[in-house]
């Protein structure tokens, strides 16, 4: 995968969680949390990127009944960062620029769940293919803005 | 099941959320408040939110919810003590919180229950006049 300013990323460590009850959300919350702390990330940031996965992993429940969740640190150009790879093979979006769309929702949510995290992240990128599943990859770097 | 607790005060509801919220637990928080307002003479709502670290958009709807259907039976919401950090992730991700009062803590809370009320609840509260 390409990193900032196309360089090469390096995967510092890699970790995954399987994601199948509510529950397993806030473990995944003190994961996300733990990695972010671990790189020194401020406390915004960290914020930011659980808010974040909150919204991603609750997708991944709602519309897929679960999947799994791989966290890694990563060294982009000369910073690190907390990469989040969301996997599922649910329904899949037929329609991923509708999806990203503020306040668009097949579910009864505000429809803010997509377009939130975009915003919470520095990398975001989706792939989905219906009947297939989806997956959703965000890298939050450490001084991210 | 799990639940947080709801003090009752006078006629006014304390929740002082010390856990990290979960789907479930906010929704039962929801119901439980709903309910305890609408069957006691509840005038006011203090929900106490410094200890949480997160509020996503499903929290953030819930907390909206409560606001909506609590001023509904005649009740007013004020959730004291975000996070800077909380408050700057919730606008970002798209969530105002529009119908929802706040304060910086407990006392301002309090204080603003108060104002907003008159001297009918909580007990000796003043009568200011709070224009809109």
């Amino acid at each position: 995968m390409q990193g900032e300013g196309g360089s090469f990323m390096i995967t510092l460590s890699k970790d995954l969680i399987q994601i199948t009850r509510e529950q397993d959300v806030v473990t995944l919350r003190n994961r996300v949390k733990e990695l972010a702390v671990k790189i020194g990330m401020s406390l915004l940031g960290q914020t930011k990127l659980i808010t974040a996965a909150s919204e991603l992993v609750r997708n991944m429940l709602r519309y897929a009944g679960g999947g799994t969740v791989t966290l890694e640190v990563v060294l982009g150009d000369k910073v690190t960062g907390v990469r989040l790879t969301f996997a599922d093979e649910g329904p899949g979006i037929a329609d991923i620029g509708l999806a990203m769309q503020d306040g668009y929702t097949t579910g009864k949510s505000l429809g803010l769940g997509l377009p939130g995290a975009k915003r919470l992240v520095n990398e975001f990128s989706i792939t989905s293919e219906v009947g297939k599943g989806t997956t959703v990859t965000v890298i939050r770097w450490k001084n991210g803005l | 099941m799990d639940r947080i607790p709801i003090l009752k005060m006078g006629s006014f509801l304390l929740v002082t959320i010390q856990v990290d919220l979960y789907d479930r637990l906010a929704l039962n928080l929801e119901t439980d408040l709903i309910r305890m307002v609408s069957e006691t003479n509840t005038r006011g709502v203090l929900i106490d939110i410094s200890a949480v670290g997160l509020v996503d958009s499903f929290m953030g709807r819930i907390l909206n919810n409560i606001a909506t259907i609590s001023r509904i039976v005649d009740a007013q919401t004020v959730v004291v003590g975000m996070q800077p950090a909380v408050a700057i992730t919730l606008v970002e991700l798209g969530l105002t919180l529009a119908g929802v009062h706040t304060a910086l803590n407990v006392e301002k809370g309090m204080e603003l229950l108060h104002k907003r009320l008159g001297s009918d609840a909580g007990g000796g509260g003043q009568l200011y006049d709070n224009s809109e």
